[in-house]
C-alpha cells in the first residue's frame, strides 16, 4: 500500500538539519516587531528608537552567545548570505591590499554556499584549492596544511558538516593557518554546530563565523556573520551603511530578535539537549542497524554532533525510500535539493569516497530540539518496514 | 481502486490525467521527473514546469514529488541520441525516453514504492483484448502518440494507465478549465526537450566531433562537401547545400567515410525496411499490417516477413534509427527501429 497523503497522520520530523520547528519563545519574541513595533531602526524618532533598542539588545545577546562583541555581529538574511559575504568579502579585501594574494582554500565538502562562492572567486581569477576529506567525514589536515602559503587570502572550513554531522578540526587548522598563512582570513560556517556545541569556544580561533537562525528554532531568513575586529571585508551589496556598511539595507528587527531568542534558549539548554538527543539518535541508529541487514552509517560516530544520523541501506534507492517514508509520515532527506526540488547525489558522500551506488542508497535523519522518544519509536517501526518492502519488491 | 503514480510534466495533459484518475476513485500521487541537468531555461524539466506540476498537485490535493533521473536520462537517451546522429542515424529520443525512463526506470521505481500503476498524459489508449492489454491510437487522431509507445506490450501494460487518450485535446483543455487548473491553456511542448537553445546541430556539434566529408550523387560523383553527417537525415530535402537543377534528397549517410549521398525522389524509394529490436506484442500478427514510419505520418500497408517489413508499394526510405510501428487497425501489434 503506497502513499496516502502524510497530512492525514502525525508526522515524524527527522529533517532538523534542513530546518526546525520555530521555538515558541522565538515566535513570541518576534511578534511585537511584526505588528506594533514597526520602526526602521535607522530612524531618528521615537518609533525608530523602540526598534533600534530592541535590535541592539538582540545584537548583544547574539554576540554573547557567540563569544563576540556586539559590534562584531553583522546581521544577514541567513547562512548563505553570510557565507558569501565572508568568502567574497574577505577575498576581495585581501587582494585589493595585495594583488599577489589570490588563493582560496576550502574544504571539499563545504556547504554549497561556500563552494559556490569559491567557484565565483575562481571565475574572478582566484586560485581555489578544495582540501580533501577522509572516509570518516573529516578534512585531511595534512592536505589542507600543504595548501597553505603566503598567497592564501581566505581559508574556509565548516565547523560541522551538514550531511554527516562530523565535527571538523577547526582549532588545529587555525594553528596551521597562523603558522603558514598568517595574514589569511579564516572563516568557518558554524550553522550546523550551533544547535549542539559551545559555538563560542569552538569558533574562537576563526576571524569570521557564520550562523543561521532557523536551524535552532529561529526564523528562516535570519543569520549572522561574526566579523572580528581587525578583519576587513568588502561589502557585497551597496546601500545605506547599515551593519557597519558590510550589509546595507533596513535591518529586519523581528528576525534579529527571533535569532537572539532562539540562540539564547539553545545556549541555555544545550548541554541537556545534546545529551538527550544523542541518546535518541543512538537508539535510532542501533535499531536501524539491527533491523536492516547490511545497513551502515556514514560519518564517524565518534566525531558526530548529537542530531545527525546518515545511514545507507544496501540496494535501496534513497529517492524511492524517501517517497515511501513520506507516505508513511516520516520526513527525511538525502543529498541536496536543487531549485526544482529534485534530489542530487550527495557531493559530501562522494567527497568522502563513497561509491555512487552507496551514496544513492543513503539518507539523512536529523533530530532536533522538538524530537521525542515517540518519534524514534515510530521511525524504528516505519523505516525498517519501508526498507524491507523496497528490497523485497525490487528484485521481483 | 488502484494506487497510481502519475508522471506530471507540468503540462495540461498529465494534469488532466491526474484529475481523471482521482475522479475515478484511484489513489493518486504526482511525480515530476527531472531529466536534464544541462542549461535548460525552457525545456521539459525547467523549474517553472516543475512548479506548475507541483501547484496542480496541490490543487488536486495529492502528494507530489520530484524524481531526479538526470544521470540515467543522459546515459539512456541523450548520449545514444548524440551517438546516433554522429553515426548517420536519425534517432527518436522521445521513444527512448519512454522505453528506458518513463516505462522503464519510473515503472520499476513505482513498483518498488508500492504503486499498482503508472499513468502519463500520452494521447494513446490501453485497450484490453482477449490476448491482454495493447496500446491503441488515442481518440484525438491529430494528437495520437501511440507511435512513440509502440514498445509497450501486455507484459507492462497491466501497470500502465493513459486516461487522456480517451479524450480529444479540446476536451482535455475544457476539463482542465472546469477544474481551474493553472495548466489549462499552457502551450504544448514541442521538439526535443533537452535541446533548449541553439538547435540540434549545435547540440550535437558540442558533444560529438563533426567530421567534414564529401557529398556524392548516386553514381559516386563528388558534387560538394559538408561539415559533418550529423547535420543530415536520410530523406531530407532541404539544406543539402548543392545547387542542382531538380530536387535532391539525402538517400544515404555513411559515417566511416563521412559520405552523404544525394539523389532523386525515385532514388529514395525502397520496397522494404529492415528492423532491429523488433518487438511483437501478439502471437498472431495479421498478414497485412498498417506500417507507420513517423510520428504523424499516414500508415501504409505492408507485411512483416521475419525482421523485414515489405511494403505493398515502394516507400521513401525510412531513415535508420527511426521507429517503424505496426498496427492492426487502431491497435499496436509491434514495431522496431529501422536499420
Amino acid at each position: 500500500m503506497p502513499p496516502s497523503p502524510s497530512r492525514t497522520r502525525a508526522v515524524v520530523y527527522l529533517d532538523h538539519a534542513a530546518t526546525t520547528l520555530p521555538r515558541p519563545a522565538a515566535v513570541e519574541a518576534m511578534l511585537p516587531f511584526l505588528t506594533r513595533v514597526y520602526g526602521n531602526p535607522s530612524g531618528a524618532h521615537g518609533v525608530a528608537r523602540a526598534a533600534k533598542t530592541a535590535l541592539e539588545e538582540a545584537r548583544e545577546q547574539i554576540a554573547e552567545a557567540l563569544g563576540a562583541r556586539p559590534d562584531e555581529v553583522v546581521l544577514t538574511s541567513g547562512g548563505t548570505e553570510a557565507d558569501g559575504l565572508a568568502l567574497k568579502g574577505a577575498a576581495h579585501a585581501v587582494r585589493a591590499a595585495d594583488p599577489a594574494r589570490d588563493r582560496v582554500v576550502v574544504g571539499a565538502f563545504e556547504h554549497k554556499a561556500v563552494l559556490s562562492s569559491a567557484q565565483r572567486l575562481e571565475r574572478e581569477g582566484f586560485e581555489v584549492t578544495r582540501a580533501a576529506v577522509d572516509a570518516r567525514g573529516v578534512v585531511e589536515v595534512d592536505a589542507l596544511a600543504e595548501a597553505l602559503d603566503d598567497r592564501v587570502a581566505v581559508v574556509s572550513l565548516m565547523a560541522v558538516n551538514n550531511e554527516v554531522g562530523t565535527v571538523q578540526p577547526l582549532s588545529r587548522v587555525a594553528d596551521l593557518v597562523r603558522e603558514r598563512a598568517p595574514s589569511a582570513v579564516l572563516h568557518t560556517d558554524a550553522v550546523q554546530a550551533t544547535p549542539w556545541l559551545d559555538v563560542a569556544a569552538l569558533t574562537a580561533p576563526a576571524d569570521v563565523v557564520t550562523i543561521s537562525a532557523h536551524k535552532l528554532g529561529g526564523p528562516k531568513g535570519s543569520g549572522a556573520l561574526v566579523v572580528r575586529r581587525g578583519t576587513r571585508l568588502v561589502p557585497q551589496a551597496d546601500g545605506g551603511g547599515q551593519e557597519r556598511g558590510l550589509r546595507p539595507g533596513t535591518v529586519d528587527v523581528a528576525s534579529a530578535v527571533g535569532l537572539a531568542a532562539a540562540l539564547n534558549e539553545t545556549t541555555v539548554t544545550r548541554e541537556v539537549e545534546a545529551a538527550r538527543v544523542s541518546t535518541l539518535r543512538d537508539r535510532l541508529a542501533r535499531g536501524l542497524l539491527e533491523a536492516c541487514p547490511g545497513a551502515w552509517c556514514n560519518g564517524d560516530g565518534a566525531t558526530k554532533v548529537a542530531g545527525n544520523l546518515n545511514v545507507g541501506f544496501p540496494g535501496v534507492d534513497a529517492q524511492t525510500l524517501l517517497v515511501v517514508l513520506d507516505s508513511l509520515g516520516v520526513c527525511a532527506s538525502a543529498g541536496s535539493s536543487c531549485s526544482s526540488g529534485a534530489i542530487e547525489p550527495s557531493h559530501v558522500l562522494l567527497a568522502m569516497g563513497l561509491g555512487p551506488d552507496d551514496a544513492r542508497a543513503s539518507i539523512r535523519l536529523t533530530l532536533g530540539w522538538s524530537s521525542t522518544d515517540v518519534d524514534v519509536d515510530t521511525a524504528l517501526e516505519v523505516i525498517p518496514r519501508a526498507v524491507q518492502r523496497i528490497t523485497s519488491r525490487s528484485r521481483v | 481502486m488502484s494506487t497510481v503514480l502519475v508522471a506530471m510534466s507540468g503540462g495540461v495533459d498529465s494534469s488532466v490525467a491526474a484529475a481523471l484518475l482521482l475522479e475515478r476513485g484511484h489513489e493518486v500521487v504526482g511525480m515530476t521527473l527531472k531529466l536534464w541537468g544541462g542549461p535548460s531555461d525552457s525545456g521539459c524539466c525547467s523549474v517553472s514546469d516543475v512548479e506548475d506540476a507541483r501547484r496542480v498537485a496541490a490543487q488536486l490535493r495529492i502528494p507530489h514529488y520530484v524524481l531526479n533521473l538526470t544521470d540515467e536520462f543522459d546515459r539512456d537517451v541523450v548520449s545514444p541520441y548524440v551517438d546516433d546522429y554522429a553515426a548517420g542515424r536519425t534517432p527518436n529520443p522521445c521513444v527512448e525516453c519512454n522505453r528506458h525512463v518513463k516505462f522503464g526506470l519510473l515503472l520499476d521505481r513505482a513498483h518498488d514504492m508500492g504503486f499498482d500503476a503508472v499513468a502519463t498524459g500520452h494521447h494513446a489508449r490501453v485497450v484490453h483484448t482477449v490476448r491482454g492489454p495493447h496500446i491503441a491510437r488515442g481518440i484525438d487522431r491529430a494528437k495520437d502518440q501511440s507511435y512513440v509507445l509502440y514498445m509497450l506490450g501486455p507484459g507492462v501494460l497491466g501497470r500502465v494507465m493513459l486516461p487522456v487518450g480517451e479524450l480529444d485535446k479540446t476536451a482535455v483543455r475544457d476539463h482542465a478549465r472546469r477544474l481551474g487548473l493553472r495548466t489549462a491553456d499552457k502551450a504544448e511542448s514541442m521538439d526535443v526537450c533537452f535541446i533548449t537553445r541553439g538547435g540540434r546541430e549545435q547540440f550535437i556539434g558540442e558533444r560529438a566531433p563533426m567530421v567534414p566529408g564529401t557529398i556524392r550523387d548516386v553514381s559516386g560523383r563528388v558534387v560538394g562537401t559538408h561539415a559533418g553527417i550529423g547535420r543530415f537525415t536520410v530523406g531530407q530535402r532541404r539544406r543539402v547545400g548543392v545547387a542542382t537543377g531538380d530536387r535532391r534528397y539525402v538517400v544515404d549517410l555513411d559515417a566511416p567515410t563521412a559520405t552523404v549521398t544525394i539523389g532523386s525522389r525515385d532514388d529514395l524509394l525502397r520496397p522494404h525496411v529492415g528492423l532491429e529490436g523488433l518487438v511483437v506484442h501478439d502471437a498472431r500478427v495479421p498478414d497485412v499490417v498498417d506500417v507507420q514510419v513517423r510520428a504523424h505520418g499516414a500508415p501504409v500497408p505492408g507485411r512483416l516477413d521475419g525482421t523485414t517489413v515489405r511494403f505493398a508499394n515502394a516507400q521513401p526510405r525510412v531513415a535508420p534509427g527511426q521507429v517503424v510501428a505496426l498496427y492492426d487497425g487502431d491497435v499496436v501489434v509491434g514495431g522496431g527501429i529501422a536499420r
